[in-house]
């Protein structure tokens, strides 16, 4: 037993000092982000990347000393495509959460947007009135109970969301039975869907929509009730990284928090979103 | 590869077939009589009904069934004409957004099909048809169609087999059927080949179950092309003698 267990330390030891030699090794990042996620992320029209998190890479990468390249990967891919080794990092408005945890890990949080529900101007729903942030870990009892008044606002109407996002699990976890899940391969598709009348409303995270009802694309919509974070929204928004690259997951911990120290990560959240999503301390 | 989870995994996207065989049965009944029709418009010596259908075989079998579904269901939706007319009910939904772009599809596809199967018709039973006094839809009804429906059916079995396939692009316009709900399983477990795996052998089975029903359907309607029952005996007998 014992020298068994000498055994599993050694083997630890030994791919610890392997992690180490790997350490040195990182000059070359290759980061993956959605690119349709405005204004995290997207495709402008000459076919580029653009977006907060464009610029925040690019930032954390001149800090890291190393060499990035930022390719565009399918949100629904996103996460079985690093863990395949397609890419080493995942930069794309990707909410912390417990269970994605299970699989890759993450950075420390480099932005912090609450969930907001949006309608369109014309519809009844629109006369929700608009309220304070709740967190669903911190004051459970008193989000609880604004989820339930949601609900019965709610019932029987059709609400969208993106596919494998915290909003669409907040969805799944709190309004299962009460509303009608549609969910979308992009933000851009509810919108589309939002503002044709086929859904009633669409959750997306605060940092999505301000922006968005800034534009004429957006004129038709207002955002409604209290917003949400914690619970199924998890502790902000990471990078998320291999388990197996702790080196690189110790990089990136350091450049986010020096980025947020230095107020690099507002003075850019404040180009994008016109407000500061930089995540408490 | 967790055969636990595959079990699982199995149990959740059975749920999603009868939205599968509703898309592609209703898809395809439709389809099959607009199909007939449009072969029939494509043959017919009109040429302004002979080049609508040809324009629009050649839209629909030019196009990828990806950009049809998503310029009805997400194009559509755009104009506010359309939004304010009859047919919003129906495209308000992506049930029938679905249903009529694989409809469309399915259509130019199988009159294609179908023509060929029309010229293929030997002219000897026409001209025997004829003979006998029939002529127009009598004579397409009775002789021309039979016939040529029998020689299209291989191919348009091939034909069904894509549709089953194609069916899995309903979920992106939000349908839940068997990739939609293989989809949502990836994103909650991160395990995509286990899910695709047994996404894969439903549909794999759904087609196995098609054809083997097509080629029944072809032994039925190909009864002069068997021997009579007897024949090989009477055959042997002939020769012994």
């Amino acid at each position: 037993m014992q020298q068994r267990l000498i055994a599993v330390v050694a083997g630890l030891a030994l791919a610890a000092t392997a992690g180490a030699a790997e350490a040195k090794d990182w000059k070359k990042v290759k980061i993956a982000t959605e690119g349709a996620y405005e204004p995290w992320n997207f495709t402008n029209a000459q076919g580029k990347l653009e977006g907060f998190e464009v610029d925040l890479a690019n930032d954390l990468c001149k800090r890291m000393k190393v060499e990035c390249e930022i390719v565009a990967q399918d949100w629904d891919g996103i996460i079985p495509s690093l863990t395949a080794g397609k890419y080493d990092v995942i930069i794309a408005g990707m909410s912390i959460t417990a269970k994605r945890k299970e699989v890759i890990d993450f950075s420390v949080p480099y932005a912090q947007t609450p969930a907001m529900l949006a309608v369109l101007k014309s519809s009844p729903l629109a006369k929700i009135p608009t309220d304070k942030n709740y967190d669903l870990d911190k004051n459970k009892a008193e989000a609880e109970k604004q989820v339930e008044k949601l609900k019965a606002a709610l019932k029987g109407k059709v609400i969208g969301a993106q596919v494998s996002t915290t909003h669409a699990n907040f969805l799944e976890a709190y309004f299962k039975g009460i509303v009608d899940i549609r969910t979308y391969k992009t933000t851009e598709q509810h919108d589309l869907d939002l503002t044709a009348g086929r859904i009633d409303g669409a959750y997306a995270s605060i940092g999505y929509w301000k922006p968005l009802l800034a534009k004429p694309a957006g004129k038709d919509l207002v955002t409604v009730g209290p917003t949400f974070t914690g619970g199924p929204f998890g502790a902000g928004v990471g990078a998320g990284i291999r388990k197996a690259d702790a080196d690189l997951k110790k990089m990136f911990d350091g450049a986010i928090t020096a980025a947020a120290k230095d107020g690099t990560v507002k003075k850019l959240s404040m180009k994008w979103f016109k407000f500061d999503i930089t995540p408490e301390q | 590869m967790d055969p636990r989870f595959m079990w699982e995994t199995l149990g959740k996207l059975v749920e999603g077939v009868p939205l599968l065989f509703q898309l592609v049965t209703v898809s395809l009944a439709i389809g099959f009589v607009l199909a007939v029709l449009v072969a029939l418009a494509r043959l017919s010596p009109l040429a302004p009904l002979s080049r609508a259908a040809a324009g629009y075989v050649f839209f629909f079998r030019g196009t990828p069934l990806l950009v049809q579904v998503f310029l009805i269901y997400y194009g559509l939706s755009q104009f506010p004409e359309i939004r304010a007319s009859f047919l919003w009910p129906f495209l308000r939904q992506p049930y029938w957004c679905a249903i009529l772009a694989f409809t469309l599809n399915t259509a130019a596809y199988g009159s294609e099909i179908i023509r060929g199967g029309i010229q293929s018709v030997p002219w000897g039973q026409i001209e025997a048809g004829r003979a006998a006094g029939m002529s127009g839809w009598l004579l397409m009804r009775r002789i021309t169609l039979p016939i040529a429906l029998r020689q299209a059916l291989p191919a348009y079995g091939n034909e069904m087999i894509l549709m089953v396939k194609a069916t899995s692009l309903a979920s992106i316009i939000t349908l839940m059927e068997v990739t939609g709900i293989a989809h949502k399983i990836i994103s909650e477990t991160y395990r995509a080949v286990e899910v695709f795996v047994v996404a894969g052998s439903i549909y794999l089975l759904i087609n196995f179950l098609l054809t083997r029903a097509v080629k029944q359907v072809e032994w039925w309607l190909s009864p002069h092309l068997r021997d009579a029952p007897g024949a090989a005996v009477k055959e042997e007998a002939a020769l012994v003698h």
